[in-house]
């Protein structure tokens, strides 16, 4: 592979759009990929993951705007003319042909010299030698899903595109083929475009993650930094759990904006204020929140909430899940680390809860509170 | 083709416990034996002694099997221009009928949309009418004097007194036209089953549309290819309204040899020896065929 200049191969989309005769799917999306990186495009059904990566393959085109590799547009090239590979949901494996010339399959189209040493090649890297000359169907799914992978990687193109690539597989297969995939990308060393819509899988494995709802981005960063610091409650709460609590902004204080919360004074750091109107969402991690009897001293100084009733306990091994009712009506999720040094409250209990404020952050007020919740 | 695998024979198992007697699978195949046993094997047997008789025998004189062998060699030596003639139009016609039927399967199966269904029922409507009167209005379509003749000698494709039926163009096309829905059918099937984003895979894949097709929807409709060409080139080899009706005697199919034979002369041991004959040669390429076009790979 020549690697003239690594920017010359990052992927660009600017203002892309998307409509469909009754919807927009992809709203002016702006996206900048880094050559080698491993990003994903994360949200639920619907929200256009699939759209964006369908035209960044060629095989929808944008209604507007425009995709770039390197300097090079795309936006209208034919799928077989860009340097762009998928592995695709289902994987779309060729029942007729077997696994050795599923992984030839671009490389004889292109006419590709030492076909059987690269395909041999592919197939040690996906650890698949010896079933070189099966069929498809004769091939569980995970190893279906590792042919499908060896086949778009075996062109080396600057994109590898993963379209829910390990939706169909089982829970713990599905957690070996995201370490597998991780170890490959950085084997490999291509930019991976991976769509999914659990949100464990995108932070398991992608350097970048891009939350996406309803055609845009909603926020784009490492997944510490989406999970830490969300800037929408859509995000806050597709990534994981929040607590959202409403509040009335009284002031900012130096690095810190004070809040009224139901009556108590709470601060979050001005950084993390996502807002500047006089309302706002106070959000906080369930496993940020501390909690402990009434009046027991809690080792987190600053926010300090009292009157909370235990509504619901769920003891699951590494930590126990507390809903805690607050006086303003409002259930509180806490979960705790099992350490086995904290006592685990039963139903009923009266509790403070208490967290750092600098773990906190303020969303706008204008946004769903309930944005994100997933139904299952 | 491989042997059972587990789950199969963990299905079977259970099959069997739930079916009681082991002899139920019998008692289920008896109707379908029954009608085979009337309508294939008995009349099968009698064409074979016919094939047998001593071709002396005549209506008046009666007919006895006296395993004359030679009838075979006869019926070679004085019908093989007819027997040759009828796999050369069944084959051509059957040619022709793949790719007009493959480009009609292929458009209904992915461009007709929301049209699929009408099309479909449009390939099939022409057996609400019976074929011998769909050949009889070709004869009429076709007639010396018909505007197909006379608009194709005015634009010079044909001569001054050129002419269509009674041709082996007519013949072809008669065969053609009547059997093309015994190949769009099969062929629609297999073309539908296709998972369009394989093609979309090929495509991602380097293939321009046109490889694509030859690399991947090609090969995975085989197996409605070799359905239809059967079920065009067997009815066709033995058809013989078409050249009847469309042709003159120089285009006498082997079929309309066996008919005359069996209704105006009443040799009843040459007809039947043409008849296994032609049997034998269609069973004999069609094993050769599917060796060759090899469907069992196929998914």
């Amino acid at each position: 592979m020549s690697q003239a200049s690594e920017g010359s191969r990052s992927l660009h989309l600017s203002q892309v759009t998307k409509e469909f005769a009754s919807f927009t799917a992809v709203d002016s999306l702006d996206l900048d990929v880094a050559h080698g990186s491993f990003f994903a495009l994360l949200g639920p059904s619907g929200c256009g993951k699939t759209t964006t990566l369908r035209m960044v393959a060629g095989l929808e085109t944008p209604t507007s705007g425009s995709i770039r590799i390197g300097d090079t547009d795309i936006t209208y090239a034919k799928p077989y003319q860009r340097p762009v590979n998928t592995v695709f949901q289902s994987y779309a494996l060729f029942p007729h042909l077997d696994v050795h010339e599923n992984i030839a399959f671009g490389l004889r189209r292109r006419r590709s010299a030492e076909v059987d040493r690269q395909v041999k090649d592919m197939l040690d890297l996906v650890e698949l030698d010896g079933q070189a000359r099966k069929k498809p169907h004769q091939l569980s799914g995970g190893q279906q899903q590792r042919v499908a992978l060896a086949r778009a990687l075996v062109n080396g193109p600057d994109v590898l595109l993963l379209d829910e690539p390990l939706g169909a597989l089982d829970l713990k297969l599905r957690r070996a083929m995201q370490i597998e995939l991780k170890r490959i990308q950085t084997e490999v060393g291509l930019t991976f475009v991976h769509v999914t819509h659990d949100q464990e899988e995108a932070m398991t494995m992608a350097d970048t993650v891009a939350v996406m709802n309803a055609g845009v981005i909603e926020q784009m960063g490492a997944p510490a930094e989406l999970y830490e610091n969300p800037r929408t409650t859509f995000v806050a709460n597709f990534l994981g759990q929040s607590n959202l609590i409403a509040g009335k902004v009284l002031g900012r204080d130096g690095d810190f904006v004070k809040v009224d919360m139901h009556g108590i004074a709470v601060s979050v750091p001005a950084q993390r204020a996502h807002t500047d109107g006089t309302e706002g969402w106070v959000g906080i991690r369930p496993e940020k929140v501390l909690i402990a009897e009434v009046g027991e001293d809690i080792d987190a100084p600053g926010n300090h909430l009292e009157g909370g009733i235990v509504t619901d306990v769920s003891f699951v091994g590494v930590s126990t899940q507390y809903l805690v009712r607050m006086p303003w009506g409002q259930e509180l999720q806490v979960f705790e680390q099992n350490t086995g040094r904290r006592k685990i409250f039963a139903h009923g209990e009266k509790v403070d809860l208490s967290w750092r404020p600098e773990y906190a952050f303020l969303l706008d007020s204008s946004q769903d509170v309930n944005a994100g919740i997933e139904d299952d | 083709m491989a042997a059972l695998t587990a789950p199969a024979r963990a299905a079977e198992d259970s099959a069997k416990r739930v079916g009681g007697s082991r002899w139920t699978g019998y008692w289920l195949l008896a109707p379908g034996a029954l009608w085979l046993g009337l309508f294939f094997v008995v009349p099968f047997y009698s064409l074979v002694s016919a094939s047998l008789f001593d071709p002396n025998g005549s209506v008046l004189t009666g007919y006895k099997v006296n395993y004359h062998v030679g009838n075979f060699a006869t019926a070679v030596k004085d019908y093989h221009p007819e027997l040759l003639r009828s796999l050369w139009y069944a084959g051509l016609a059957t040619l022709i009928c793949l790719v007009i039927g493959y480009v009609l399967a292929y458009a209904i199966a992915f461009k007709a949309g929301r049209w699929r269904n009408l099309l479909l029922v449009l390939v099939i409507a022409p057996f609400f009418t019976s074929f011998l009167l769909r050949t009889l209005s070709w004869k009429l379509i076709l007639a010396d004097h018909g505007f197909v003749v006379s608009t194709l000698q005015h634009l010079h494709v044909l001569g001054h007194d050129g002419r269509l039926l009674n041709t082996w163009l007519a013949v072809v096309a008669g065969i053609v036209y009547n059997f093309l829905p015994f190949m769009v059918l099969p062929l629609y099937a297999s073309l539908e089953k296709i998972d369009g984003r394989l093609v979309e895979a090929a495509g991602d894949l380097y293939a321009s549309p046109f490889t694509a097709f030859f690399k991947v929807t090609w090969p995975l409709s085989l197996p409605g290819v070799v359905a239809g060409t059967l079920l065009t080139f067997i009815p066709a080899a033995g058809d013989y309204i078409n050249a009847q009706l469309l042709g003159s005697p120089g285009e006498r199919m082997v079929g309309n040899v066996i008919q005359s034979l069996f209704t105006s002369s009443q040799d009843y041991a040459t007809a039947g020896a043409l008849s296994l004959i032609l049997m034998i040669i269609i069973i004999g390429m069609v094993l050769v065929y599917i060796r060759k076009v090899g469907t069992e790979d196929l998914v």
